[in-house]
C-alpha cells in the first residue's frame, strides 16, 4: 500500500488496537481492532459519532488512558512500539515526536501558570535549554500561531485568554518540539465558525512549519472535508470504511457512510428537501448486536448481515476498504440507500403571501442590559453588559425564523426576553397581539399557552424523577386540562415515540429520544408559536437529522410558529425561512433563508457563511474564506459606531473618509430589497458559500 | 489590591467590634461574681463587697450598660481590665496566647502538610490500599473524642518509654521546671513536651484535611490541564505534583487557614489534658470564676483570630490563584 501523493515510510503505525474498559460480562470493548498509518505530511481524518472509540482510540495511542483501561494491539511510532513502555519512555515520545491538541480549550490549559511558561515547559521538558531561552521560543511560538503582541500576551494566565486563542496556545503547546504526529482531538468543535475557520488556518501553518503528519479526530464531516487527505470512519470501536476523502464522500462503499453524509444539512443546499436520518440509535459498547453492530440501523441489511461481523476489506482498490458484505453491489451501483421518506405535507402554494399574514412575534428595539460589578464585599457598579442593544424582527404565521449568530451575540437573551413576558428594559414585544409588558398574571398564563419552549440540552430539561406520563401531563394539568391521558398518547404517536413508553423515565431514552420528549412537552398544549434554543446541537448528527425532520412536519401538520435560536448555519438554512445574523446584541443581516445565503450583504454574515465548511471535499478546497481577525469585543465595551468594524474586512478596504462615518455612525436596518435587509453603510453582495 | 484590603480590614474591625461587645454583654448579664464573694465563709460585708466589685467593673447593680462603657473606654486604651482577684487581664492572657500559639503553630503544620500529602496520595491511588487505610484511620480519628485520644496517647507513651526505659514522651506541662542545663538541653526538653499534644491536636486535622484534600484531588486528577501537561511530556508524578497538587491546593490552603481561627480556643481538652496553660483551659476557668473580664478578652482574641485567619485566607487565595487576582 504505497501512497503516491505522500512517499515515505509511516510515522505511525496503529494495527489490531483494542481498548477495554471493566472485566467480565460487563465490559466495554470501546475500540475494537483499529487499524492505520499515516506519512509524513499526511493528514488523516478519524470520523464517529460520540461512542465510536475514536478518542479512546487517540487516547491510547498517546498512552493518556487511566490504568484501569486494557490496550491491546500495537502502536508503532517510528517503528518504536509505544504499547506497554513505561511511563519515563513514552514522557520521552510525548510533546517531542508526537503531540495532541484536545477538545476544550478552556480546561486544557493549568489556570494557575502563565501561558508562556506553560509553553515553555513543554520545551524544556526536552530540550537542554535555559529558562530565558525557553520563554523567548515560546514567545515566538506565539507569534507562529497568530496570537498578536506575543511577548505580552505570554505573562498572561490562561483565563484571560479567550476560547480560540488558548486553543492557539495549546497548537503552540504542541508544535514546540517539531513532532512528527500531531493528535488532534476535536480540536475546533467547542469554538465557533469564525473562530474555528482561524483555528484550522493555524493548524495548516503549522503543519507546514513542522511536516508532520497529521491525525483529526471529529464528528463534523465539513471540517474533514476541507483538511484531510484520507478518511477513516469508526462506528461502535471499528473503522468501518477507509479511503480518500474524495472516495469516501463522493462513492462511499458503507451503508453508515453514506448515511451519515446523507443526515448532514447542507449549508450550500437551499431546497427543502428532507434530510436522511439513520434510523435508531448507535449500540451501546456493552451490548453490541451479533453480527455487523449497524445491521439493526441499515436500509441494506440481509440476513447474513446478522452471522458474522464483516472484516474490513478492499472493494474498489488496494487503499479503499469497507466493512460490509454488500460494499461489492455497492460499488457496482446494483444497491443504493436511498430511503423511502414521508412526504411533508406541502404548504407552499395555498399559503397567502408573508405580507397577509399575521404576526405571532413582534420584537421592537429590544434591549436588554446587565449591570458589570466588582467588588466582593461593597458591589459597585463598573459597567454595564449589553448584552441585546436594540433588536428588531418580526415573525409571522407559519413561518420560521432562525435567530443565528456565535457565542455570546445575545440570541440566547434575546429568546429569555421574549420568554420571561415581562415588561422588558427597553423596546417591545408583542406576542400574538400582545404587548407582553402590560400583561397581568392570567394574561400571562395564556400566552404562555400559547407560546411554548424547547431547550438545548435534553439531558438536563427534563425531571429525571419524573416519568414520561408526568412530563408530558404536566403542562395540560397547570393548564386545567381534565384527563391528560388520552392526550398524552397522542403525543407520543405525534413525535415518533411509542405510547407504552409513557411509564418510563427519561434516564431510559436515547439523547435525540429525549428531545423528542421534550418537542411534545412543548406542544401539549397545542401552541401557536413555538421557541427553540438550540434544539439539535447536543445531538449526533445521525440523529440531529432525524428531529430536524420531526420539527418541519410538524410545523407543516400542526402550522406552527417556530422562533429557532442556533449557531449552526447549516441546520438553519435547512429548516427556518427567515434569518437574523446577530452580532454583539444587533442585527446584522435579516431576510429571506435563500437571499440571506446565496447573497449575503453584510460582512459579518459573508464571514460567517464563509467560515462554515462544505461536507464536498472538491467544492471545501476550492473555497475562499474570509478570516475574521481577532475575537468578539467584550460586550461591556462595544465599539463606537459599527459594532462590527474592529473585525470588519469592508471596513479595511475602504478610504479613510467612508470609515469616518463607520466610527461615528451606528449603522440601522436598511432595507437591500425585499424584506432583506443589513445594518452596514457599505453593504454590497458577494459570493461566499 | 491596596483599596480591596482596606475595605477588607474596615469589615473585620467592625466585625470584632460587634462579636466583643456581644460576648462582654452576655458574659456580664450571666455571670455573677458577687456569688464568688457570698460562697465565703464567713461572707464579707456587702459594702466591702460592693467596693471591690465597682472597683473591678464588675457591680451588678450598675447597670450593664454604664458597665460596658466603662469597659469599652478602658479597652480603647488597650487595657482589657482585671481578673476577680485583681490581677491584670492583659498580662496574664499575654502569656497563655503564647503558650496556644507555640502550641497550635506546630500543630497546624504538622497537620496541614500531613494531611495534603496522605489526601494527595489517597487520590492518587484510590481505591488502594493506602487510600483505605488513610480513609478508615482517619474515620477513626474524627470518631473517638479528643479525650479519649489524648489520653491513649498518654498511655501509649507511658507504656513506650517504660519499654525503652528512658523518658522520651514527657507529658505534662510545657518545660521540665528546674531544669538545668544550656539552650540545646532546653530546647530538647520542649521538644520532648510538644511531641504529644501535637500529635494529639494534629491527628484530628490530618483526618479532617486528608479527607478534604483528597476530594480536591480527586477533582482535578482527571482535569484536561493533567492530560496537557503529560501529553507534553511530563511524567505522570511530575505532571501530578507541579499541576494537578498546584491547583488543588488553592481551596485547600483557604481552608487551612480558617481553621487556625477556630483553634485559638479550641483545643482546651487538648490544653487540659496536657498540662498546657493556654487560652482554652482559661475560658474555661474564667467561666467557672464569673470572671467577665477575661471571658470578654478571651472573645476578643478569638474573634481576632478569626479574622486574622480569614485575612489570611483571603491573601494566600489571591497569592495562590491567578483568576482571583485581577478586579
Amino acid at each position: 500500500m504505497s501512497d503516491p501523493t505522500h512517499p515515505g515510510a509511516p510515522v505511525l503505525e496503529v494495527a489490531d488496537l483494542s481498548v477495554t474498559f471493566g472485566s467480565g460480562p460487563s465490559a466495554v470493548r470501546a475500540v475494537r481492532g483499529l487499524n492505520y498509518e499515516v506519512r509524513p505530511g499526511e493528514v488523516l481524518g478519524i470520523v464517529g459519532e460520540s461512542g465510536s472509540g475514536k478518542s479512546v482510540a487517540s487516547m491510547a495511542v498517546m498512552g493518556l488512558l487511566p490504568p484501569h483501561a486494557r490496550v491491546s494491539g500495537s502502536v508503532k511510532l517510528l517503528g518504536t512500539e509505544l504499547l506497554g513502555a513505561s511511563d519515563k519512555r513514552l514522557a520521552a515520545f510525548r510533546g517531542r515526536t508526537i503531540s495532541m491538541v484536545f477538545q476544550d480549550p478552556l480546561s486544557a490549559l493549568t489556570p494557575v501558570y502563565r501561558v508562556g511558561d506553560q509553553i515553555a515547559e513543554a520545551l524544556t521538558v526536552h530540550q537542554d535549554l535555559t529558562r530565558a531561552e525557553a520563554r523567548k521560543r515560546a514567545v515566538e511560538l506565539l507569534d507562529l500561531v497568530g496570537i498578536p503582541h506575543p511577548a505580552e500576551r505570554a505573562t498572561a494566565f490562561p483565563h484571560e485568554f479567550s476560547g480560540g486563542m488558548r486553543q492557539r496556545a495549546v497548537i503552540a503547546m504542541a508544535i514546540a518540539n517539531d513532532p512528527d504526529v500531531i493528535i488532534c482531538d476535536e480540536p475546533t468543535t467547542a469554538l465557533d465558525v469564525t473562530i474555528q475557520a482561524q483555528v484550522l488556518d493555524v493548524l495548516r501553518k503549522a503543519q507546514r512549519e513542522t511536516g508532520a503528519a497529521i491525525v483529526m479526530i471529529t464528528h463534523d464531516l465539513g471540517v474533514v472535508a476541507g483538511f484531510v487527505d484520507r478518511v477513516l470512519v469508526m462506528y461502535a470501536g471499528r473503522p468501518v470504511e477507509i479511503g480518500s476523502v474524495d472516495e469516501v464522500y463522493y462513492h462511499p462503499l458503507m451503508p453508515y457512510t453514506m448515511g451519515l453524509l446523507g443526515s448532514v444539512p447542507r449549508l450550500d443546499q437551499g431546497e427543502r428537501g428532507r434530510l436522511t436520518p439513520i434510523d435508531g440509535n448507535p449500540p451501546s459498547p456493552a451490548a453490541l448486536p451479533p453480527g455487523c453492530p449497524f445491521e439493526p440501523r441499515c436500509r441494506l441489511a440481509v440476513p447474513e448481515c446478522r452471522l458474522a461481523e464483516p472484516p474490513l476489506r478492499p472493494v474498489r482498490h488496494s487503499r479503499h476498504l469497507a466493512a460490509c458484505i454488500r460494499a461489492g453491489e455497492i460499488e457496482r451501483g446494483v444497491v443504493t440507500t436511498v430511503p423511502k421518506l414521508p412526504e411533508i405535507p406541502e404548504e407552499g402554494e395555498e399559503r397567502p403571501p408573508r405580507e397577509s399574514r399575521r404576526v405571532v412575534l413582534g420584537v421592537e428595539d429590544l434591549v436588554k442590559h446587565y449591570p458589570l460589578t466588582r467588588g466582593a464585599v461593597f458591589k459597585r457598579r463598573v459597567g454595564t453588559v449589553e448584552a441585546v442593544a436594540g433588536v428588531s424582527f418580526d415573525l409571522r404565521e407559519g413561518e420560521t425564523l432562525g435567530l443565528v449568530g456565535e457565542s455570546g451575540c445575545g440570541k440566547t437573551t434575546t429568546l429569555m426576553e421574549i420568554l420571561k413576558l415581562a415588561r422588558p428594559q427597553g423596546g417591545r414585544v408583542v406576542v400574538l397581539g400582545r404587548d407582553i409588558s402590560g400583561l397581568v398574571a392570567a394574561d400571562r398564563m395564556s400566552v404562555r399557552r400559547d407560546m411554548q419552549v424547547v431547550f438545548q440540552d435534553p439531558m438536563s430539561s427534563l425531571d429525571p424523577r419524573m416519568t414520561v406520563y408526568d412530563i408530558l401531563a404536566e403542562p395540560l394539568r397547570a393548564h386545567r386540562v381534565r384527563e391528560p391521558g388520552p392526550r398524552v398518547r397522542d403525543l407520543l404517536r405525534l413525535v415518533g415515540l411509542e405510547p407504552e413508553h409513557a411509564a418510563r423515565y427519561p434516564q431510559d431514552f436515547s439523547g435525540g429520544q429525549r428531545q423528542r420528549i421534550g418537542i411534545a412537552r412543548a406542544l401539549a398544549l397545542e401552541p401557536r408559536l413555538v421557541v427553540l434554543d438550540e434544539p439539535v446541537s447536543a445531538l449526533d448528527v445521525s440523529i440531529q437529522a432525524g428531529v430536524i425532520n420531526l420539527l418541519e412536519e410538524l410545523k407543516a401538520r400542526l402550522g406552527l410558529s417556530y422562533l429557532f435560536v442556533a449557531h449552526d448555519l447549516s441546520v438553519v438554512r435547512h429548516i427556518a425561512d427567515r434569518v437574523a445574523v446577530m452580532y454583539l446584541g444587533r442585527i446584522a443581516e435579516v431576510g429571506q433563508v435563500d437571499r440571506v445565503y446565496d447573497t449575503p450583504m453584510h460582512p459579518y454574515t459573508q464571514a460567517l457563511l464563509s467560515a462554515v465548511p462544505l461536507p464536498d471535499p472538491v467544492v471545501e478546497r476550492a473555497r475562499r474564506r474570509i478570516l475574521l481577525e481577532g475575537d468578539l469585543p467584550s460586550p461591556a465595551d462595544p465599539p463606537s459606531g459599527c459594532r462590527f468594524r474592529t473585525r470588519c474586512p469592508l471596513y479595511k478596504a475602504i478610504g479613510e473618509t467612508e470609515r469616518l462615518r463607520c466610527v461615528h455612525e451606528e449603522p440601522r436596518v436598511r432595507p437591500m430589497g425585499g424584506d432583506h435587509g443589513a445594518a452596514c453603510h457599505y453593504a454590497e453582495s458577494l459570493d461566499v458559500v | 489590591m491596596a483599596g480591596f484590603l482596606a475595605r477588607r480590614l474596615i469589615n473585620y474591625v467592625a466585625l470584632i467590634v460587634v462579636a466583643t461587645s456581644l460576648a462582654y454583654m452576655l458574659a456580664a448579664s450571666a455571670l455573677d461574681p458577687r456569688s464568688n464573694y457570698e460562697a465565703r465563709r464567713p461572707p464579707p460585708p456587702p459594702a466591702v463587697v460592693d467596693a471591690r466589685l465597682d472597683e473591678l467593673n464588675l457591680n451588678n447593680k450598675t447597670p450593664v450598660f454604664q458597665r460596658y462603657l466603662r469597659w469599652s473606654w478602658s479597652v480603647l486604651h488597650g487595657d482589657f481590665g482585671k481578673t476577680t482577684v485583681g490581677d491584670p487581664v492583659n498580662a496574664d492572657l499575654a502569656r497563655r496566647a503564647g503558650v496556644t500559639l507555640r502550641l497550635i503553630l506546630v500543630g497546624l503544620i504538622v497537620g496541614s502538610v500531613a494531611g495534603v500529602l496522605g489526601g494527595a496520595l489517597a487520590a492518587v491511588w484510590q481505591y488502594g490500599w493506602f487510600d483505605r487505610l488513610t480513609t478508615a484511620a482517619s474515620f477513626l480519628v474524627l470518631a473517638v473524642p479528643t479525650v479519649v485520644l489524648a489520653n491513649m496517647l498518654i498511655i501509649g507513651a507511658v507504656w513506650f518509654n517504660d519499654l525503652v526505659g528512658a523518658q522520651i514522651f514527657l507529658v505534662s506541662g510545657e518545660t521540665t521546671p528546674g531544669l538545668e542545663g544550656g539552650f540545646l538541653r532546653g530546647a530538647a526538653d520542649r521538644a520532648q513536651h510538644l511531641l504529644l499534644p501535637t500529635l494529639s491536636l494534629s491527628l484530628g486535622l490530618i483526618a479532617v484535611y486528608s479527607r478534604y484534600q483528597r476530594n480536591m484531588m480527586l477533582d482535578v486528577l482527571g482535569a484536561d490541564f493533567v492530560r496537557t501537561a503529560r501529553a507534553k511530556g511530563l511524567r505522570r508524578s511530575t505532571a501530578l505534583t507541579k499541576h494537578a497538587l498546584r491547583t488543588a491546593l488553592i481551596p485547600a490552603v483557604t481552608y487551612f487557614a480558617f481553621t487556625f481561627g477556630a483553634l485559638i480556643v479550641g483545643t482546651t481538652f487538648t490544653e487540659k489534658i496536657f498540662g498546657w496553660h493556654g487560652l482554652g483551659e482559661q475560658l474555661i476557668n474564667s467561666i467557672f470564676t464569673n470572671d467577665v473580664n477575661t471571658v470578654a478578652a478571651i472573645s476578643c482574641l478569638a474573634a481576632f483570630g478569626v479574622l486574622v485567619a480569614a485575612l489570611a485566607s483571603d491573601l494566600m487565595q489571591a497569592a495562590l490563584d491567578p483568576r482571583v487576582r485581577v478586579g
